[in-house]
């Protein structure tokens, strides 16, 4: 916003000397057009992984968990693997859209948008899988304390599971909002360039009569500003709950005090990743290049590697402290985990997540977006696999050695994840015909930062510094700053 | 009748000057039209801080206070529940729903507030001074209520400035 200063170390954030109306050119043109043929195979795809698992679901709810591959000592497995999965990936759009905002790291600009619209999917997909594994989802109302001919009985407010859902429902909440107040000033610029009439009448329904008001304008930072600070505890507060699922209960391998700030930078880090698969992808389909610059994508990167390495640290912590607390249940199930039957899975998650992060050191890395593409989709894998580590390997080889057992998926269960990514991808790609993928008020207000006025007259260094009649004092300031 | 002088900018801050040397000058600013959030405005336009602060911060007290006082009527009073003997009312195991809850009505409250306050609803018909202000026009709209007005004189501020255009009308349609 503030950019009455210039200076020559200040990279432009949008490349390519674009005027306000191309970026508004540029950033309704995919809503514009026709969707092209890529557009469709994509839909397409989504839409039958979507149906896949649907059928899946249906089958599960008609037929009962048995569909499932859990027996009795492995009855948390896929499902709530997913669900943390899902959950974190939801965490990067809040966490770029409201700690970046508070941090004033502008770059977000170009990419709040769509990381906060792949949130809100994600926290969707998430949904689902507690809702399946209630197995009579039918009743989920169960979960809210409503006034009933019970008792009353309650629900019991002591319980992370049910924190949890007052956890999740606040951010989709608060996520939901956050977005569509982003939304609007860009729903009235789509409004006001719309040439067909239905067009027109659905975006002024949803623009809520935006006219671009400075005094509204003032008002809706100031809601902006209290948005990204509630928004930004209630992201660490998110999955510090859905981490406490498993660090309340009493079993080696999830009974630590570690977990909080070791899930919620999971979170963050398998989060960024997924914005990076997808920015990339879409920045090449929509042509957003100049938008979402390679520096984007390397300051992206280094919030992985920051992540990764904390995450890293967290791994050989709880290694560490298994054994230096001298329980032998603990340690037994650390040395199980990188040495027993799912020493595969704990081998592919330190893989992806601590050693193939550590590429990113090298700037060239950085700044390959073929390499950075490859990296976040490890990455996605890594954290997948994590999940699935501290799920299952925790829970396979317990007290009872009579009682030990393995856990393998269901094709029903694999069908299910394959469905929830169908679910986030359709609702990924409707999006980006939908509503404007780029956060164009925001875009416009940093387009000249780390770039010369675009005035001659400011651009005039010959003359005087002294401020001269009809010159603005801003223009001013920005001259003298450089000279 | 109060009528409007709308004077169109390309630039920001060509648009942010005119606003400041109007409202010095003593010309009332109904308001300005910006595609962003301009930065400086509010001290051009002299506009006060805004109080959604407050109202946040009010409601999400009150969705806290909401929290623990529910959660210790179900818990601790209309139907306790004995575990391992311990009391029904450990605070800590009250707090993430609190902490829920404060941030849940604060949040939603503010947006009510936002929209109220700025009258913003859905299927309002969007009332524009001119073309474009959501695009990549700035429009400074001065309010002329009487004979006072100078109109010279708001042109030649305008035109200092380096206006675009300079419309007038009965007002926003």
């Amino acid at each position: 916003m503030s950019h009455q200063v210039y200076s020559k170390l200040r990279e432009p954030l949008v490349t390519g000397d674009v005027s306000l109306h191309q970026i508004t050119e540029q950033a309704c043109a995919p809503l514009e057009r026709r969707a092209g043929l890529t557009w469709w195979m994509a839909f397409a795809l989504a839409l039958t992984a979507l149906g896949v698992g649907a059928a899946a679901v249906t089958y599960e709810i008609a037929t009962g968990i048995g569909t499932w591959g859990l027996n009795k000592t492995v009855g948390w497995a896929f499902d709530i693997t997913n669900f943390v999965f899902w959950v974190g990936i939801g965490h990067a759009g809040t966490l770029i859209s409201a700690v970046l905002f508070l941090l004033r790291q502008k770059w977000r600009t170009s990419i709040n948008r769509s990381a906060e619209a792949m949130t809100i999917f994600a926290v969707i997909c998430a949904a689902v899988f507690p809702l399946i594994h209630m197995g009579r989802p039918w009743l989920a109302f169960w979960t809210a304390p409503y006034p009933n001919f019970r008792g009353p009985l309650w629900v019991n407010f002591r319980s992370p599971l049910l924190w949890d859902v007052f956890a999740i429902s606040t951010y989709f909440t608060i996520s939901l909002v956050f977005w569509y107040i982003g939304l609007i000033p860009d729903l009235a610029s789509a409004r006001d360039r719309a040439k067909s009439k239905i067009r027109k009448f659905i975006y002024s329904i949803m623009s809520f009569g935006w006219n671009g008001s400075s005094r509204v304008w003032s008002r809706y930072e100031t809601a902006y500003l209290l948005f990204a600070g509630l928004a930004t505890p209630l992201v660490v507060s998110v999955h510090t709950i859905v981490s406490m699922d498993f660090a309340t209960s009493v079993i080696p391998g999830w009974h630590t005090t570690i977990f909080p700030p070791y899930f919620v930078v999971g979170a963050v880090f398998s989060g960024f990743a997924m914005v990076m698969t997808l920015l990339i992808i879409m920045r090449k389909v929509v042509n957003f290049q100049n938008f979402i610059t390679v520096n984007h994508l390397e300051n992206m990167a280094k919030v992985i590697l920051v992540t990764g390495s904390i995450v890293g640290l967290a791994y050989s912590t709880e290694f560490f402290i298994a054994w230096y607390s001298g329980n032998e249940y603990e340690g037994f199930t650390f040395v199980n985990r990188a040495t027993g039957p799912f020493a595969w899975a704990y081998w592919i998650m330190v893989s992806c997540n601590v050693i193939t992060p550590q590429l990113l050191w090298f700037k060239k890395i950085r700044r390959s977006v073929p390499m950075l593409f490859i990296l976040s989709i490890f990455v996605n894998i890594g954290m997948w696999f994590e999940r699935f580590v501290i799920v299952v390997t925790s829970l396979h080889r317990d007290y009872l050695p009579s009682s030990w057992a393995y856990y393998t998926p269901t094709l029903i269960e694999i069908a299910t994840l394959v469905g929830s990514f169908g679910l986030f991808f359709t609702l990924f790609l409707l999006f980006c015909r939908a509503l404007p993928m780029l956060a164009l008020g925001e875009i416009k207000s940093v387009s000249k930062f780390g770039r010369k006025p675009r005035h001659p007259e400011l651009d005039d260094h010959s003359k005087p510094a002294a401020k001269q009649p009809g010159k603005s004092t801003r223009a001013h300031q920005r001259e003298t700053a450089h000279v | 009748m109060s009528r409007l002088v709308i004077g169109v900018f390309a630039d920001e801050d060509h648009v942010v000057d005119a606003t400041r040397d109007c409202r010095l000058a003593g010309f009332e600013i109904q308001d300005v039209y910006t595609p962003y959030a301009v930065h400086g405005m509010d001290e051009a336009m002299g506009l006060r801080r805004s109080r959604l602060t407050w109202v946040c911060f009010a409601a999400g007290a009150a969705g806290c206070a909401f929290a623990l006082w529910f959660q210790y009527y179900t818990q601790a009073v209309n139907w306790p529940i004995n575990v391992g003997g311990k009391d029904p009312w450990q605070m800590p195991a009250y707090v993430p729903i609190a902490f829920e809850l404060t941030v849940l009505i604060g949040g939603l409250t503010t947006m009510l507030a936002l929209f109220v306050r700025s009258r913003l609803f859905p299927g309002k018909r969007a009332k524009l001074p001119a073309p474009g202000v959501t695009d990549d026009k700035f429009a400074l709209v001065l309010l002329q209520r009487d004979s006072s007005f100078d109109a010279e004189r708001a042109r030649a501020i305008l035109a200092q400035h380096h206006v675009e255009r300079v419309l007038e009308s009965g007002g926003l349609s």
